[in-house]
């Protein structure tokens, strides 16, 4: 396994690598995939007319391994997210098979990059379909990939399990193929924030967020989430996507402002928050932001010591401590995580603790789902995703180390505890735990009713 | 905050980005004046920069366990030399045998973007990296108010700058007199210019033209490298960073006139300025829309440039 | 001049072998040629301008999203169908290139690359701007219920390659005609000699925005073709990296040509797809083509045929 995580790290030139039973195996399929490219490249230059379709590998068919296509964000705005889901995606795995796979067959991922990019999203996904074989894709994270995916996944019939935080599986917006059963939507987060905010922090709340869907949704769910409690929304700042400068913005926040709700995305997430700290140097409100804004970034950076004092919304715990999650432990030694939530091999190296969780416990799901459905091959798709929406209450475990959670069949989402902390001493402090309930909203759709 | 103090706060951020702005375009707009050519890799040689920097100043505080200040001062050396030879080398393997024809150049040098992103990713990875400033301190700024007793000063909520902040505007203005001075006053600047105005009568004096080429290759580079090397420790260095000083510069060499190296600085001024001052009246998005569509509407009813004399 | 024959024979011997290829091809290869053609018609409108009229866009982009949401918006929020849908996105393509043309062609050369890339830069922030209609860069999906043309579902395997199929066979002859008819000779003269077209009294300035209008329907088709095929909407289709591709399709497969857009969209999916197996920098294959291209063919693979071989083609 740390031979996996260690490729991965090293920006791994394979890109459709397979990781099946153990370390050994592992890059003997790799190799044998890349040759595979290899050939296929020889033969694209030999007449384009003849192109070769999938060279299959020879395996019986009562030991083949489960496929799991997951694609990836291996490169663009993504990656950072890209490579340690992918390391908790081959962590799992690696974990599936040590304890006999999935119905006695060893599961197999065959990671493919989409370069965070609708089209290729798309593309992939019809790839791992209907040339990888793959008996489910997965993985997904931004939320314009998957928009672009999920017709697909939906017309070939294969379950598709996104690891996305968006709101657009349950909002309606995609198919009954399509399913969040690992990570809480936005909505979700911030509907469970809300009442902490309102009554710990202030009631005046000032919002910064990224000018495109995944922030509007944070807009949508915030203002009334916010007015609910009493309180009340007093600006709205959206920041372009493509901003790198960030202090012309800050000016527009009104003084009366009590909380600064802050959340971004992308390469300039540190620039963002540094710059805030500069603009509102020794007077600053409350601040509650997502860990969005700082995910895969050191809190240690120089220019973050303001945020001492300021609140987190987190996922999931990214330092260790007490009274965090109680499989936390297990799952943070798995996926190669030290007790700061960096990489064991590198501290520089921060995870996106906070978001990742999603990847296991989906994994898991997929397990689940397929053991109760007596998954034997792709004509069996449907009955796993009956499987899934059956699933309802899921216990915390180690395969669900983030905590317990509810699956919504109708919406195809799940429900999960949040997390919110404090920074203290350049670290971040659990200070509450908002139970599941208060991230439960009325269903928007019954994906249950819709046709296969 | 009250409109003053925002308007001088978003003045000072449109000044930082006027500087690093005016480098970087103004290494465009010498390439095209003398070359004749756009380099639509313009921004990758910016990002370059960022990345040479990390990598050197990396090198010199945390191998060489030196202060952060000297790991910045010699990425404020090697990196645009770094990246101004890279420059020379792809003007020799590749503009040169396209014969510099505008339209050929154009795609060449796209087909380079691509390649030094990706060769971008592929060593240096996906992250953001970021590079400590020299010096970095948190300026308060005063505000005048007229109050009951007067005049008086005052220090608004959020109304500062940083140390660093004010060291990058001083050093574009330095180096843009240095670039100046080189271009009016030297005999490198002389041949330039000659070979600007006439390619054939230049090269009949003995003006060595393709190694003029070469040379005015790599000075358009290092200008980009440096603006980067100088911004960098406000942002990060990331693969994907080169698209938007790209842009802008275009926009900033058109409006400035092509090839016109003081209406490139003033357009530089123009366009840095306004972005902070806009945002203050419109939507972020709507201010871009509009720069964009004026920079075409500048193409089509005014191609000499606002500030350009002649046609181009 | 061999006439009208050997041309004629090459096209239709094309389109038949695509439509041969939607019974031989193996699934994931036959999903794939789907997107490739529709793709291949967005080329091919790149190349009547480009190719033909000797103008070089960069903001062709503009045009296939103008396509893509034209067919797209009303769908979602008015509940157009499909057919009427897919009108609309062509005539969006076609409205919207009229208007970038008029105005880009006071410019020529440098400027222009300019002005194109700075309409389509304006279009995709236009779309970022109305999030609310368009979701900016999440896009929207179009509902599989509404995708459905005369009855037939286009989502279907066989339908959707056939639609593609079509679409493009369609594209290909009408580019076909207008090469050949006097109007395509003139943009040619035009092309090779300005100057000269316009002292033998052609309206160069009618006949450059004529070429832009075909080539901006033909965009336009494509984007609408490829949202209501593929059942996604989304901004990256109007981002720069979307103006760029159908320049690289269309000089790899050889400016000027016919069949070279096809020829470049399919070598260039490919290349990208199977390099995406060995590296996570797939682009840089598509950087060493561009560059490579422009040093050891700039006619492209089909322009060096016929500058070789085959001096009919047309």
């Amino acid at each position: 396994m740390s031979e996996n995580v260690k490729k991965s790290a090293s920006g791994g030139t394979a890109k459709m690598e397979t990781t099946a039973t153990g370390a050994g195996t592992s890059s003997l399929l790799t190799r044998r995939t890349a040759l595979k490219g290899l050939a296929g490249l020889g033969a694209a230059g030999a007449g384009l007319g003849a192109m070769p379709g999938f060279v299959p590998y020879i395996q019986a068919q009562s030991s083949a391994p489960i496929k799991i296509g997951f694609q990836v964000h291996r490169t663009g705005i993504g990656a950072a997210y890209g490579r340690w889901y992918d390391r908790v995606t081959t962590a799992a795995a690696t974990l599936i098979n040590e304890q006999g796979g999935i119905n006695g067959r060893p599961v197999e991922i065959v990671a493919e990059d989409d370069g965070t990019d609708p089209k290729r999203g798309a593309e992939v996904v019809e790839k791992l379909a209907t040339q990888a074989g793959c008996d489910v894709a997965y993985g997904t994270l931004f939320s314009h990939v998957v928009m672009g995916s999920a017709p697909r996944a939906g017309e070939l019939k294969i379950p598709y399990f996104v690891v996305s935080e968006g709101h657009h599986v349950a909002s309606g917006a995609l198919n009954r193929w399509t399913l969040q059963p690992g990570i809480c939507d936005v909505k979700s987060q911030v509907s469970a924030m809300a009442p902490y905010i309102t009554s710990t922090l202030g009631k005046k709340v000032t919002m910064v967020y990224p000018d495109y869907a995944f922030g509007h949704d944070h807009r949508d769910s915030l203002v009334p989430a916010i007015q609910a409690q009493g309180g009340e929304v007093i600006a709205q700042i959206a920041i372009p996507p493509t901003e790198t400068s960030f202090t012309k913005y800050f000016p527009q926040i009104p003084r009366d402002t009590e909380v600064l709700y802050h959340v971004m995305v992308g390469p300039a997430v540190l620039t963002f928050v540094k710059e805030m700290g500069e603009f509102f140097g020794p007077s600053r409100p409350e601040i509650f932001g997502f860990i969005d804004s700082l995910e895969a970034t050191d809190l240690t950076n120089p220019g973050l010591e303001y945020l001492d004092g300021t609140y987190f919304w987190e996922g999931m715990p990214r330092y260790a401590q007490e009274g965090g999650p109680q499989f936390d432990a297990f799952y943070r030694e798995k996926v190669g995580c030290d007790a700061n939530g960096a990489s064991v091999s590198d501290p520089k190296d921060i995870s996106t603790y906070a978001h990742m969780f999603g990847c296991w416990e989906t994994m898991f799901v997929i397990k689940a789902g397929m053991e109760a459905a007596g998954y034997a091959g792709p004509s069996d798709r449907q009955k796993l995703i009956e499987a899934v929406e059956a699933m309802g209450e899921m216990p915390a475990s180690e395969m669900h180390p983030q905590g317990a959670k509810i699956f919504n069949g109708k919406t195809h989402q799940v429900f999960g505890p949040q997390y919110i902390s404090k920074v203290e001493g350049g670290k971040l402090v659990l200070q509450h735990t908002a139970p599941i309930e208060a991230g439960m909203y009325p269903d928007e759709v019954d994906y249950t009713t819709m046709s296969f | 905050m009250d409109f003053g103090p925002y308007l001088l706060l978003a003045s000072l951020e449109g000044a930082v980005l006027a500087a690093v702005l005016s480098l970087t375009a103004l290494g465009l707009s010498l390439v095209f004046g003398v070359m004749r050519v756009v380099n639509v890799a313009h921004g990758e040689f910016f990002m370059l920069g960022a990345v040479a920097s990390w990598f050197v100043a990396t090198f010199v505080d945390e191998t060489l366990g030196a202060p952060a200040w000297l790991g910045f001062a010699v990425a404020l050396a090697v990196a645009p030399l770094a990246v101004g030879a890279f420059a020379w080398a792809a003007d020799r393997l590749v503009l040169e045998r396209v014969g510099y024809d505008p339209e050929r150049t154009i795609v060449a040098t796209i087909g380079l973007l691509y390649i030094v992103q990706q060769a971008t990713l592929m060593g240096f990875g996906p992250d953001a990296r970021p590079v400590q400033p020299p010096f970095n301190h948190r300026l308060a700024l005063p505000w005048i108010e007229w109050g009951e007793e007067g005049l008086a000063l005052y220090w608004p909520w959020g109304l500062s700058t940083t140390s660093y902040k004010l060291f990058v505007i001083a050093a574009a203005v330095v180096l843009l007199i240095a670039v100046w001075l080189v271009l009016s006053r030297t005999r490198l600047g002389l041949v330039m210019r000659a070979t600007q105005f006439d390619r054939e009568t230049a090269q009949a004096f003995g003006i060595p033209v393709d190694r003029v080429f070469a040379m005015t290759f790599a000075i358009g580079a290092g200008l980009a490298a440096i603006a980067a090397v100088l911004i960098v420790p406000i942002q990060q260095a990331h693969y994907l960073m080169g698209g938007d000083p790209l842009l802008l510069s275009f926009i900033v060499v058109i409006i400035g006139g092509l090839g016109s190296l003081r209406g490139t600085v003033l357009a530089a001024l123009l366009i840095g300025m306004s972005d902070g001052i806009i945002s203050v009246f419109f939507s972020p998005t709507l201010a871009k829309i509009l720069a964009t569509l004026l920079v075409a509407m500048v193409l089509v009813f005014r191609p000499q440039g606002l500030f350009g004399a002649r046609p181009a | 001049m061999t006439g009208l024959m050997k041309p004629g024979a090459l096209h239709v011997g094309v389109a038949l072998l695509l439509l041969a290829a939607n019974f031989l091809l193996p699934e994931y290869h036959h999903g794939a040629m789907a997107r490739v053609l529709t793709l291949a018609v967005f080329a091919m409108g790149y190349n009547v301008m480009f190719g033909y009229a000797g103008l070089l866009s960069l903001g062709h982009a503009l045009f296939f999203a103008a396509g893509l949401y034209g067919m797209g918006l009303p769908m979602q929020h008015l509940g157009l169908a499909a057919e009427p849908a897919f009108l609309l996105g062509i005539f969006s393509g076609a409205l919207v290139a009229a208007v970038v043309g008029a105005l880009a062609l006071r410019t020529a050369g440098v400027a222009f690359m300019i002005v194109t890339l700075m309409f389509a830069q304006a279009g995709y922030l236009t779309i970022l701007y109305f999030l609310e209609y368009t979701r900016g860069d999440e896009g929207f999906v179009i509902a599989r219920e509404a995708r459905t043309v005369f009855g037939l579902d286009l989502a279907a395997p066989e339908v959707r390659y056939l639609a593609a199929w079509l679409l493009f066979t369609v594209a290909m002859f009408v580019v076909l005609a207008l090469v050949r008819s006097p109007a395509g000779r003139v943009l040619v003269a035009i092309r090779e000699n300005e100057e000269r077209a316009r002292m033998l009294g052609y309206d160069v300035a009618r006949y450059k925005l004529g070429a832009i209008v075909v080539s901006g329907a033909l965009c336009g088709a494509a984007g609408a073709a490829y949202g209501l095929l593929f059942g996604y909407v989304g901004a990256t289709f109007a981002s720069v990296q979307y103006s760029i591709l159908p320049l690289l399709w269309v000089l790899l497969g050889g400016a000027g040509t016919v069949l070279g857009p096809l020829l470049g969209a399919t070598f260039m999916f490919y290349l990208i797809d199977l390099s995406s197996g060995i590296t996570d920098a797939y682009m840089l294959i598509a950087g060493a083509a561009l560059v490579a291209l422009t040093l050891f063919a700039p006619a492209g693979l089909l322009g060096e045929l016929r500058r070789r071989a085959c001096p009919w083609l047309p």
